[in-house]
């Protein structure tokens, strides 16, 4: 029968043939992430089951959603998670970067199937893997068995062609899918996405797409591994699935990007999307640049080209925090984080930063955030009476500098 | 056995409000499911009872308290026409048994119910009528029975599968 690659890659870890959507599977776990907020919990779990992790290398604890530690509470624990680290070995435990990002950078490749204690564990499957995000009690069983349970998702075709407009980007291709389909549009599917606009984009951007799956209640994004996918992994190798061209969808968008204009999100919800110009004009306190949705290099050089030389408005506080520190390295070395230090940005370390609101960059009421981050909620950033707007690296760049929400592509 | 009937997208804050949750207390838990939305419940739920609800049954956060408080209050099984992904996981990781059925509509409130936790078939008193809800399959009426995901990876887990 033809299958989806979700399909494909949940049948290679159960061991069978094929498996259909609907099925249950046991598969085994390529990689099981917790990060601080997280870890705690899945720890407890775990610890009611056994001793010792299943693989010390294939469990991955990451310290990003507050670090370094704000508060008693945070270090108390951070000093829970970093004792299990320590008492079992674990080789992959980092406090520098987003735990999505550094599971791409160093982890995942395709055919894999990686959970996560975290929703966004839907943006790995941009490598052509299986990748989904679950409860703590979840990743604590799989701390210990190195298998997890699944009920085998329906797919949802996004197929996208064409070419975007200068100064529109992977993130206002995704609000404005997310818009469309509607929060819960994807529940429990997987949001497959295809066509030469996917083949075209960047490994980066294709991260984007399938982080925001998880917006639209989506299971797990997920893009077919190509040659730009295997280069990006240097030197790693996995297996290549492909959907077969019969496979069964439940749904197939037929999207057409060059109509796609710079997109908004609105708060207090992510499918709350506009086109920029409904929104043109808007004053805005801070901008934010960073988060597992728009943080990389890319991001980081489309923001560097509007505001080098520029000066953020006097009424507006940018704060930048690159996915990693590898791209944070990179970005140094291009010169970027100075060009974007002499604008007034302020380069933070790099980790989720205020994206969560744990940490920095916590907003006053009434105040309006315009930031690459993934979620709009009421609270998220700080105040519940502050307003989180979402839209790309360029819009957001733009932004800063006029002091209020402007349209990029007159920036450019 | 009871019925207690709501209706599409029951959402974690409905099951159990953020403000109430920040305890891992399972008595607790029992005694606040449904307090804001549903205050009745938790006065007259009965050991055994069942929930039969729409679609997107639990949507929302990825809490456990949620599928806890409603297994910590007595209900035997919730009968919906779906679930949302994570709340499904973790209801049956923690024990709780959940059943699927288009039909699940043709069962009223307050109806007097007879639920075959085995088979799925749940028998309609008040109405005389038989619905057919899909039952877990075997390897997950297993994780069920064994009263939760740590209970059953305890035991033999996934070998016995
Ligand atoms: S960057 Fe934001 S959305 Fe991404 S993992 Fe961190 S807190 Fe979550």
């Amino acid at each position: 029968m033809a299958s989806t690659i979700t399909e494909k890659i949940l049948a290679n870890a159960s061991h069978q043939k094929e498996v259909v959507a609907g099925d249950f599977v046991v598969a085994d776990v390529s990689y099981a992430m917790a990060h601080d907020s997280t870890a705690p919990l899945a720890i407890e779990g775990f610890r009611k089951i056994t001793d010792k992790v299943f693989d010390k290398d294939r469990v991955i604890i990451v310290f990003d959603h507050f670090f370094p530690a704000p508060t008693v509470a945070g270090a108390t624990l951070h000093q829970k998670s970093r004792n299990f680290v320590m008492e079992q070995g674990i080789t992959g435990f980092f406090t520098n970067g987003v735990c999505h990002q550094l599971l791409v950078e160093k982890y995942v490749s395709p055919g894999d199937v990686v959970v996560g204690a975290d929703s966004h564990t839907c943006t790995e499957g941009a490598l052509g893997a299986f990748t989904t995000g679950l409860g703590s009690t979840d990743i604590g069983g799989v701390m210990a068995t190195g298998k997890c349970w699944f009920k085998v998702p329906e797919s949802i075709k996004f197929n996208l062609t064409g070419q975007t407009q200068k100064g529109v980007y992977a993130k206002d291709v995704i609000l404005s899918i997310v818009g469309d389909v509607g929060a819960a549009g994807a529940l429990y599917k997987a949001c497959e996405f295809t066509g030469d606009y996917v083949k075209d984009a960047s490994v980066s951007s294709r991260l984007t797409l399938c982080n925001m799956a998880i917006e639209m209640g989506g299971k797990n994004g997920v893009i077919e591994a190509d040659q730009k996918t295997l280069d990006f992994l240097g030197g790693r190798t996995g297996k290549i699935f492909k959907s077969d061209k019969d496979a069964v969808y439940v749904d197939e968008y037929e999207i057409d990007v060059k109509d796609i204009e710079p997109q908004v999100a609105l708060p207090p919800v992510v499918d709350n999307v506009e086109p920029v110009s409904a929104v043109e004009g808007k004053p805005i306190d801070q901008a934010y640049l960073g988060t597992c949705t728009n943080g990389r290099l890319e991001d980081i050089e489309v923001a560097t080209k509007i505001l080098k030389g520029k000066k953020v408005a006097r009424n507006v506080r940018l704060l930048v925090t690159p996915a990693s520190q590898d791209i944070y390295f990179a970005a140094l070395e291009l010169g970027y984080l100075q060009a974007l230090v002499d604008a007034g940005a302020a380069v933070c370390n790099p980790t989720c930063g205020p994206c969560v609101g744990r940490h920095g960059g916590v907003l006053a009421e009434g105040e309006v955030c315009l930031s690459t981050q993934n979620r709009n909620f009421s609270g998220r950033m700080g105040s519940p009476k502050a307003d989180i707007i979402l839209a790309s690296p360029a819009t957001v760049a733009a932004s800063a500098i006029a002091g209020k929400i402007v349209d990029p592509r007159d920036y450019m | 056995m009871r019925v207690w009937k709501f209706g599409d997208d029951i959402n974690t804050d409905v099951i159990t409000p953020g403000r109430y949750t920040v305890t891992t207390d399972k008595k607790r838990l029992g005694e606040i499911a449904f307090i804001e939305y549903r205050p009745e419940f938790g006065k007259n739920v009965k050991e055994g009872d069942v929930i039969v609800a729409g679609n997107n049954f639990g949507c929302g956060s990825s809490r456990e308290h949620s599928p806890v408080a409603i297994k910590a209050a007595g209900i035997s099984a919730v009968i919906a026409k779906s679930f949302a992904r994570i709340f499904f996981r973790n209801a049956i990781n923690i024990g709780l048994t959940l059943f699927v059925s288009e039909d699940a509509d043709k069962i009223d409130d307050g109806d007097e119910v007879e639920l075959n936790i085995k088979t799925g078939e749940v028998r309609d008193i008040t109405k005389g009528i038989t619905i057919q809800a899909k039952p877990l399959p075997e390897f997950m009426q297993k994780i069920v029975n064994k009263g939760g995901l740590v209970e059953f990876l305890r035991s033999g887990g996934y070998d016995d599968i």
